[in-house]
């Protein structure tokens, strides 16, 4: 290894992101919020293991899950989980648009931005609006 | 424009790995095999919200989404350290404490990850 320090360490590089520096706008808000429904998701993640571990266990495990479930809290867990992860499967297929090199003007960028939006509430309310008709 | 690499790099022995679009091609991989079992999964909910315990037991046991399951578990758990790693990379910048926490993260997702699969398992096999 060298010795030497490396230029950085004496003078601090600029680090990104610098949230607060960049000029608000759309496509920003999304990219956002797809790395916030990311984490998000990573605890909707623990709760299907915690899920699958219930079922597992057998039907008392399984009822203290299903009370939870469909409680106030729960029901807003749940509904919070299926949007992000339609949010996030959406502008994740956006982001593998791009990734395959095709989208990157401003204009088609602004289209699938709202496509993504108006996708992912629309399916989440016909996931939602599906088990409701089927409880009924 | 024959090496890409900088001279410092060069002196320092600091060659490449060759790896360093793994990171990338794996978030990809995981994120394509997720669009399929996500839409999967997410319909199979919406079809076992009335269902009782035996139904719902009887659904994770079956041999298609027994699965398909422990494909989404382990594609959700490889894809989501792989983000969380990004996020913690971007934002922790005290080496330890991102050292640390990377190594937190990585080892719960294995951990939970196998606990799934596991319960999935016993649910299949009546363990």
């Amino acid at each position: 290894m060298a010795e030497a320090t490396p230029p950085s360490a004496s003078r601090p590089r600029p680090l990104s992101p610098h949230l607060q520096i960049y000029r608000w706008q759309w496509t920003m808000a999304l990219s956002i919020t797809h790395r916030a429904t990311g984490v998000f998701l990573a605890a909707g993640a623990l709760y299907l293991v915690i899920w699958l571990a219930a079922i597992a266990g057998g039907p008392d495990s399984f009822s203290v899950m299903t009370h939870f479930n469909i409680s106030i809290v729960g029901r807003l867990l749940l509904l919070g989980w299926t949007f992000s992860l339609f949010y996030h499967l959406c502008n994740g297929i956006r982001h593998l648009v791009w990734d395959a090199g095709w989208g990157f003007d401003l204009k088609t960028g602004h289209i699938t931005a709202v496509l993504v939006i108006v996708a992912s509430v629309l399916l989440t309310a016909l996931a939602w609006g599906a088990a409701y008709l089927l409880r009924h | 424009m024959a090496d890409l690499r900088s001279p410092i790099s060069r002196v320092r022995h600091l060659g490449s790995a060759k790896e360093g679009t793994h990171h990338w091609w794996a978030q990809r991989l995981t994120a394509l095999a997720l669009v399929p079992l996500v839409i999967w999964f997410v319909v199979s909910l919406v079809c076992l919200s009335t269902a009782d315990y035996a139904a719902v037991r009887a659904w994770v046991g079956s041999p298609i989404s027994m699965v398909l399951l422990v494909l989404t578990i382990a594609m959700t758990f490889h894809h989501g350290q792989l983000g969380l790693q990004v996020v913690i990379e971007d934002y922790i910048h005290v080496e330890w404490q991102k050292i640390t926490l990377l190594i937190l993260v990585k080892g719960i997702a294995l951990l939970l990850a196998v606990v799934g699969i596991v319960a999935i398992a016993r649910i299949a096999f009546g363990g």
